[in-house]
């Protein structure tokens, strides 16, 4: 199969040593590469998106109901877990890419599943690495929530539990700003996919492999003229989800309780 | 039970004073003390409330009202003495800002009978019935959360009624609401207290407005720095002499309140 990085377009010297006219070039390369509609350029996005969509999913998944638990649990020992969480969130991506490259290596103790460099391995190298940024946010917006509304809910009978729950639930315009962080920080990372996927061409190469290989190829344009365009579809869903987020919003109210303005009646 | 019936009690009203005291307690408190760190919310608190009462706890903020309806509530324990409330009894709590889910007025209800054990499509009936009762009927399918205040604090005087509680507490329900709301809400409390859908309700809320005291209770707490200065009759503790008699520093806050 042809990269669309050897197409014909790319006539370019290599080492390109006019930085400003590089950013301009590669502006008109990321246009030309949109507007040709390369088969091979839209496989790469279409399959960036599909791993990191599908490792958001189930790192969101888990992460919701692990940050609403944590949101409102209260054991002895939380804070070390808080902690632990936190710096969870700092773990390097290749570092996540070479414990799930060991686990799923032939002799290692997933071998047997068949993954390494495969779809699956992207996606759950990405979803490991997500996990910590869904779990952390969601447990920062439900403890919030649960400070302010955990009573009303006791009140009412919910158990812990179901009071995270519920409160994610009420939640969820806020936690679109948690999926949109960590599908910003999946679709971004080049360490783990790279290590678990191989970035073979056609089959695990993604927006990010392909920048890295491009720019150690020292196709610059190119190179930036990928991350405009991964940028660019980054830009569109945020935009997306934020206009889906305010329209909600409207529409429901988003009102914590009575507005404060009446109290000075009272 | 004649037994406790002295030859004074004869109208209606003293009647159920004296079946009152012979009722089981629905609270009893014996010297409790609560303790946030540092701070001492309540101290040495000991009372007794019977069914049927409507008390009110008055007192300045920080004096330890909230935190009193808390501990009667179960969502605080006590750091000092004993707090116990009869468990036969079921109680709903309402809250001076309510907390309504991002959701229609009638899933706001349906949702208190539902974690009560109600099966959802018939806490949504129920829910209806509840609406109906605070006049939010035509409400139910709004966003509870583009309420108005009022509406709000009925929509949550639904959901605990909904649950068809002996016990209500009520967290200075009006504070937050304009005279109008006020009006509206105070008559849905007075109502459920006189027991007007047959069945009479034990209320106990904080408040610091002396006007709805006088309306709405037959009894009054006084708090202060968390400990109970006065627990007297409604008549007595709006009985200058006899307040000044027995709490001066209660007199005093009345005095200044009406000034």
């Amino acid at each position: 199969m042809v990269g669309f990085w050897d197409s014909p377009y790319d006539t370019r010297e290599p080492f390109d040593s006019r930085p400003m006219s590089t950013v301009t070039e590669s502006a008109v390369t990321a246009l030309q590469l949109i507007t040709s509609l390369d088969p091979a350029l839209l496989a790469i996005v279409g399959r960036s998106l599909g791993v990191s969509a599908t490792a958001c999913a189930i790192a969101c998944l888990l992460g919701v109901v692990l940050g609403a638990w944590l949101g409102v649990a209260r054991f002895a020992g939380r804070d070390a877990v808080l902690t632990l969480l936190n710096t969870m969130l700092a773990v390097p991506s290749v570092v996540v890419g070479l414990v799930i490259y060991l686990l799923l290596s032939r002799s290692g103790p997933l071998g047997h599943l068949g993954w390494l460099f495969n779809f699956e391995a992207m996606v759950l190298a990405q979803a490991i690495l997500v996990l910590p940024v869904a779990t952390a946010l969601t447990r920062q917006v439900i403890e919030d929530a649960e400070r302010q509304h955990g009573e009303q809910l006791r009140s009412l009978g919910a158990g812990t539990g179901l009071r995270g729950l519920l409160l994610a639930w009420d939640e969820r315009y806020a936690l679109l700003t948690m999926l949109m962080a960590s599908f910003g920080r999946a679709i971004s990372e080049v360490g783990a996919v790279m290590i678990v996927g191989g970035n073979i061409d056609g089959f695990t190469r993604v927006m990010t492999t392909a920048i890295a290989l491009e720019t150690s190829k020292g196709d610059l344009p190119l190179a930036l003229a990928l991350g405009i365009i991964l940028l660019g579809v980054v830009l569109s869903l945020n935009t997306l989800i934020a206009l889906v987020r305010r329209w909600r919003e409207r529409v429901e109210g988003s009102g914590r309780g009575l507005s404060v303005g009446v109290e000075a009646v009272a | 039970m004649s037994a406790v019936l002295t030859p004074r009690d004869t109208t209606l009203h003293d009647v159920r004073n004296a079946l009152q005291r012979t009722a089981r307690p629905v609270f009893e408190l014996q010297s409790t003390g609560l303790a946030f760190g540092a701070l001492q919310a309540l101290r040495e608190v000991s009372l007794c409330i019977r069914p049927g009462e409507s008390v009110a706890l008055l007192g300045a903020n920080g004096s330890g009202k909230s935190t009193l309806l808390r501990l009667l509530h179960g969502l605080l324990r006590p750091t000092a003495g004993s707090c116990q409330a009869d468990p036969g009894l079921r109680q709903a709590m309402l809250f001076q800002r309510p907390f309504m889910l991002r959701t229609s007025a009638q899933n706001n209800v349906a949702l208190a009978l539902w974690l009560r054990g109600t099966p959802w499509r018939e806490a949504r009936v129920r829910a209806l019935l509840a609406l109906e009762r605070v006049g939010l009927r035509h409400q139910a399918a709004q966003p509870a959360r583009t309420l108005s205040g009022g509406q709000q604090q009925r929509l949550a005087l639904a959901r605990a009624w909904a649950l068809a509680p002996e016990v209500l507490l009520l967290d200075e329900p009006t504070a937050s609401l304009d005279p109008h709301a006020k009006r509206e809400v105070e008559q849905l409390i007075a109502e459920f207290s006189a027991g007007a859908d047959g069945r009479p309700v034990t209320v106990v809320f904080a408040s610091h407005n002396l006007g709805q005291v006088k309306r709405l209770a037959s009894r009054v707490i006084y708090l202060e720095m968390g400990r109970v200065l006065a627990d007297l009759p409604v008549q007595e503790f709006f009985d200058a002499t006899r307040l000044q008699a027995v709490s001066p520093s209660a007199a005093l806050f009345v005095k200044g309140e009406l000034v």
